[in-house]
């Protein structure tokens, strides 16, 4: 990848993810400590690390997949605690896709898109349908929509996920390792929608391993290892001048192939 | 001997052939069955014979001349073994039926409690599950049966409920209904309710692809089944007279009452079979992977909505057919009435009958081809159903 | 960011996690109390237990009688409060033995010191001479056969004098060891791709899964000598061990088929390309990988076996139940319903829960072993 650098839109000051102080225990063992973050609106976020560093317990946790024990989350001004009130306004602002995808297997790819606005939003069936035709042919699969999930390539089960999520149109997107689970051939076409939203200004936080798209899209790397978070920077400077030897540690390995 | 070694050839050639091979196998096995049957038949003919029995299925026509106590439909001993065999299907069935409905719901909740993060409730159904599945269903009928027959009261003595239920070695007693014509409008109220909820389903639905409003259909369907038809019978001066059973003499007289050994039979059939459903239950659920809840709850659904929208119909994929098979075998279990003089299909034609006309074969044949066209009929429901909700894969 | 750190990046330490949340506290609140619904059960849970477990200790141990001659006995000693154990303790043989004459129980001593023996080698696959030890097991019903009903050398019993625990094992394993090869026999029946076979395999399977086994057993009682020639008598234990070992192969066959089934076709056509006849393909490839992914079914099919053995007292075998039921005739004993049932099921529940523990812990084997 080149520094073709999209056209990254402008950044606003407005922070809608805050983390502050937050650790997190599974039984006694610490997965996530100390994490301080802040991420402003419009930011494109790419974290990596190896497995087993907490990254993808962070992200979960933004959207209360996941219970920390310590310290604040502040979504979109609304702070995560036991309140399902918060966690319902927090979850319809987040969406989430999922490295094994999780689409409903019993329900049709149209079903699977509709469900949500239907029950949560309270949308009519047309619209919701509507709405839900738009994003698959946004992620060029339309002529899937009655389906079953089970039909379908793991790659065009990924793009159905990430239009799944687009129908609640959510404020902020994570991505939990989108494309880790998929064949090599469709990598691509992932990225290529993951690309897309992000030109779009979204605020978006992804978890992968994926180089090429941090330097592609990220204004901001993350590296984390043994549940911190050791580095951060803009995509530049991170490949080219990590600080942490950890991180180049990680980078060397990573980039060797 | 070159006729010797040709054959050889000609078998070897035949045997190495797989197709032929096959043929040949196919004929050799239908000769064996048919000389099997042949053989079989013929010692019954001249076995039947020697008694002077024949083959003959008059005997069904004939007074049965005994007592069953347990019947739906009127029956005396001058009936004929036809109608006792009848009295026996319809109480095969009432304690199937019965069993089915009071395994299904205690097997669902064990199930679901069995999952619960409660470390007592978890741990209690756990080893209530292990002991009614490790310990043979005939000792549970056995051991339920003693308990009512011999720990219960006597009439005398009966536990009572509100002087109008009594729980005694006899039986349970409770009053009987003694409908008054005004009792028809609460008919109608009712057959309103439901056809309402019918109609209001369809209506809500439409509701929701139109407008996307969500009405609380389960609420309302309940208000209009139960509540309504309840408001009716009081406004309507509560048009129903219990007859209460009174104790008269050494037992009582009156109301209606479930007989100890359906009791026993019924408790026993359905706690053994929920034992097998909890765990059926239980597995069903855990099938439904972690990433479907998570998913549902990324998009913003509640959990009680996860549960019904995402949960539910992928674990009765997993659920429904074993099931149907532990509906069955609660059926066939049900045979074990015999043990404690239930009068079933077995107990009926396939005991007094049998024992009082001497008729082994036939009766034992009604017996067989009663429990198989049962069974059959209903696993080929099954089968057509389970291919209806299979998943669509690639 | 700008947040003051503790510690200096990567440096980190483990810490404990927070009182409320670890620990026993951190236990019970998340375990008992975390919501209202949860807190309801925990009350009723502990209500259970305060209900059930006291009075039914007491039956059992406390207030029990262990020691007397008579029922009577058992009444003065504990006013009638708890079990009376006595009883079970004064017909212990009969539960063991049936009527097995006394002065050859050595016999049924020797049969039941041998099953663990033989059990051994087949259960777990880390045993010390294993190959060899397998054929003993094989052998094991014969040899226990021959000790059991007598002849060539020993005192012949009739079978009739079969009773209690030992005529449970003698049908469970009985019923066991031939039900399995008959049932993998029908289940690569039924797979056939010859028609005549799969038809015949298919019938008898059906067959015999729609029908209970009591009726099974009423037909081997009642209605199976008429198909013998004229004069023939058949042992009555011999017809039960046939309908009981059918009705397990049948249900075996359906088990068995399932793990057939499970086995990917690129096995199959594996075994074709190297050019391996069908029972070399059957024998080398697919039965064992098919019968390994079958295991905790089979166990379960042999778990109600076991348990089915019961229903031999309703066509008039004296199993333990029976032998019980026989006793309360004498009036000594009358009434004591409920410890024989208790009893004997005690004796059940550890037969097949251990089995049940067994099938849980090959599955947790076969599980590791598919794992990525």
């Amino acid at each position: 990848m080149s520094e073709a650098q999209t056209s990254k839109m402008a950044v606003s000051d407005e922070t809608v993810i805050k983390i502050h102080k937050m650790h997190k225990w599974y039984g006694s063992f610490h997965v996530l400590k100390d994490i301080n973050l802040d991420v402003k609106r419009g930011e494109r976020i790419v974290v990596c690390g190896p497995s087993g560093s907490g990254k993808s317990t962070m992200i979960r946790c933004i959207n209360r997949l996941e219970e920390h024990q310590q310290g604040d989350i502040i979504v979109d001004g609304v702070e995560l605690t036991n309140d399902l009130k918060n966690i319902d306004a927090i979850r319809r602002e987040v969406g989430m896709v999922f490295q094994h995808f999780n689409l409903f297997p019993h329900l049709t790819i149209l079903e699977n898109l509709s469900l949500a606005p239907i029950w949560v939003k309270r949308e009519p069936r047309k619209q919701a349908e509507e709405t839900a035709m738009r994003y698959l042919e946004r992620v060029k699969i339309p002529e899937q929509a009655l389906k079953y999930p089970g039909q379908l390539s793991g790659g065009q089960q990924q793009r159905v996920a990430i239009a799944r999520s687009l129908c609640m149109n959510p404020r902020i997107m994570l991505f939990d390792e989108p494309t880790s689970a998929l064949d090599p051939e469709m990598i691509k076409e992932v990225l290529d929608v993951m690309i897309e939203l992000a030109e779009e200004g979204r605020t978006m936080i992804c978890v992968t391993h994926e180089m090429g798209f941090a330097k592609t899209v990220a204004n901001r790397v993350i590296f984390m290892d043994g549940g911190e978070i050791i580095e951060q920077n803009e995509p530049n400077e991170f490949f080219d001048n990590p600080q942490h030897e950890r991180t180049q540690l990680f980078l060397s390995q990573i980039l060797a192939h | 001997m070159e006729s010797v070694e040709q054959k050889r050839n000609i078998i070897s050639t035949l045997w190495n052939d797989k197709e032929k091979r096959a043929v040949i196998i196919q004929i050799f096995s239908i000769a064996g069955l048919f000389a099997l049957v042949w053989f079989m038949i013929g010692n019954a003919i001249s076995n039947l014979d020697a008694l002077g029995k024949g083959f003959s299925f008059d005997f069904l026509f004939q007074p049965a001349s005994y007592d069953i106590n347990q019947h739906l439909i009127s029956y005396t001993s001058r009936d004929t073994h036809l109608r006792a065999t009848i009295i026996g299907i319809m109480n095969t069935a009432m304690i199937a039926v019965a069993g089915i409905i009071l395994a299904t719901v205690v097997g669902f909740t064990l199930g679901v409690l069995r999952l619960s993060k409660n470390f007592l409730i978890n741990r209690i159904v756990y080893i209530y599950i292990e002991y009614i599945r490790n310990v043979p269903v005939l000792l549970h009928i056995l051991l339920v049966h003693g308990v009512v027959v011999h720990s219960l009261p006597n009439p005398k003595a009966a536990m009572t409920f509100n002087d109008s239920f009594f729980l005694t070695k006899r039986g349970f007693f409770m009053p009987s209904p003694d409908f008054e014509s005004a009792m028809t409008v609460v008919w109608i109220a009712l057959a309103i309710g439901i056809a309402f909820t019918f109609w209001f389903r369809r209506y809500a639905k439409r509701v929701q692809d139109e407008t996307g409003k969500i009405f609380p259909v389960f609420l309302i369907s309940f208000g209009a089944v139960v509540i309504f038809p309840v408001l009716v019978y009081f406004l309507a001066g509560s048009p129903i007279t219990w007859e209460i059973p009174v104790l008269k003499g050494f037992n009582f007289k009156g109301g209606m009452v479930v007989r100890p050994e359906f009791l026993a039979l019924w408790l026993a059939l359905s706690l053994y079979t929920a034992a097998f459903i909890a765990e059926i239950v239980r597995a069903g659920i855990i099938a439904v992977s972690h990433g479907q809840t998570e998913a549902a709850y990324a998009l913003g659904l509640r959990p009680g909505r996860t549960t019904q929208l995402i949960v539910i119909p992928q674990a009765l994929r997993v659920i429904v057919p074993p099931l149907t098979s532990q509906y069955l075998n609660l059926t066939k279990n049900s045979s074990l009435a015999i043990a404690i003089g239930y009068m079933d299909i077995v107990a009926t034609i396939g005991g007094i009958s049998l024992n009082q006309t001497g008729r082994e074969m036939e009766c034992m044949i009604i017996v067989l081809a009663l429990y198989l066209i049962f069974s059959l009929s209903i696993s080929s429901v099954m089968n057509w159903y389970n291919k209806r909700i299979k998943l669509v894969e690639r | 960011m700008s947040d003051s750190r503790e510690y200096a990046v990567g440096t980190h330490p483990d810490l404990p996690p927070p009182l409320s949340t670890s620990g026993a506290i951190g236990w019970i609140r998340g375990n008992l109390l975390s919501s209202p619904t949860n807190i309801i059960l925990t009350v009723l849970s502990i209500y259970f237990l305060y209900k059930v477990v006291p009075p039914s200790l007491n039956w059992l141990f406390f207030d029990a009688t262990f020691n007397g001659d008579s029922r009577q006995d058992c009444r003065e000693a504990s006013n009638g409060a708890g079990a009376c154990w006595a009883f079970v303790k004064h017909r212990f043989h009969l539960f063991v033995y049936g009527f097995y004459p006394v002065e050859q129980r050595w016999r049924v001593d020797i049969s039941f010191i041998l099953l663990p023996l033989a059990l051994w080698p087949v259960l777990f696959d880390k045993v010390p001479y294993r190959k060899h030890l397998l054929k003993f097991s094989i052998a094991f019903p014969f040899i226990a056969g021959w000790l059991l009903i007598g002849g060539f050398g020993l005192t012949p019993v009739s079978t009739d004098y079969f009773g209690g625990f030992m005529l449970t094992l003698v049908i469970g394993v009985t019923g066991i060891v031939f039900s399995l090869p008959i049932g993998v026999a029908l289940a690569l029946g039924r797979q056939s791709n010859m028609p005549v076979l799969r038809v015949i395999c298919v019938t008898f399977i059906e067959f015999i899964r729609g029908v209970p086994l009591i009726t099974l057993l009423f037909v081997a009682s009642t209605m199976l000598n008429y198909f013998l020639p004229p004069g023939t008598q058949f042992n009555l234990l011999l017809r039960v061990l046939i309908m009981v070992t059918l009705f397990s192969a049948a249900y075996i066959a359906e088990v068995v088929r399932g793990g057939l089934q499970a086995i990917p076709k690129g096995q199959y056509e594996a075994a074709d390309s190297m050019g391996l006849k069908y029972w070399q393909s059957m024998q080398k490839i697919i039965l064992p990988q098919a019968l390994k992914i079958s295991i905790p079914g089979i166990v379960n099919t042999f778990i109600g076996l076991y348990k089915d053995t019961t229903l031999v007292i309703i066509i008039g075998l004296l199993d333990p139940l029976g032998i019980g039921r026989a006793s309360l005739a004498d009036t000594k004993w009358t009434g004591l319903t409920t410890e024989i049932y208790v009893f004997v099921a005690i004796f059940f529940f550890l037969s097949c829960f251990s089995m049940a523990r067994y099938s849980l812990y090959l599955e947790n084997k076969l599980h590791t072993g598919h794992k990525r």
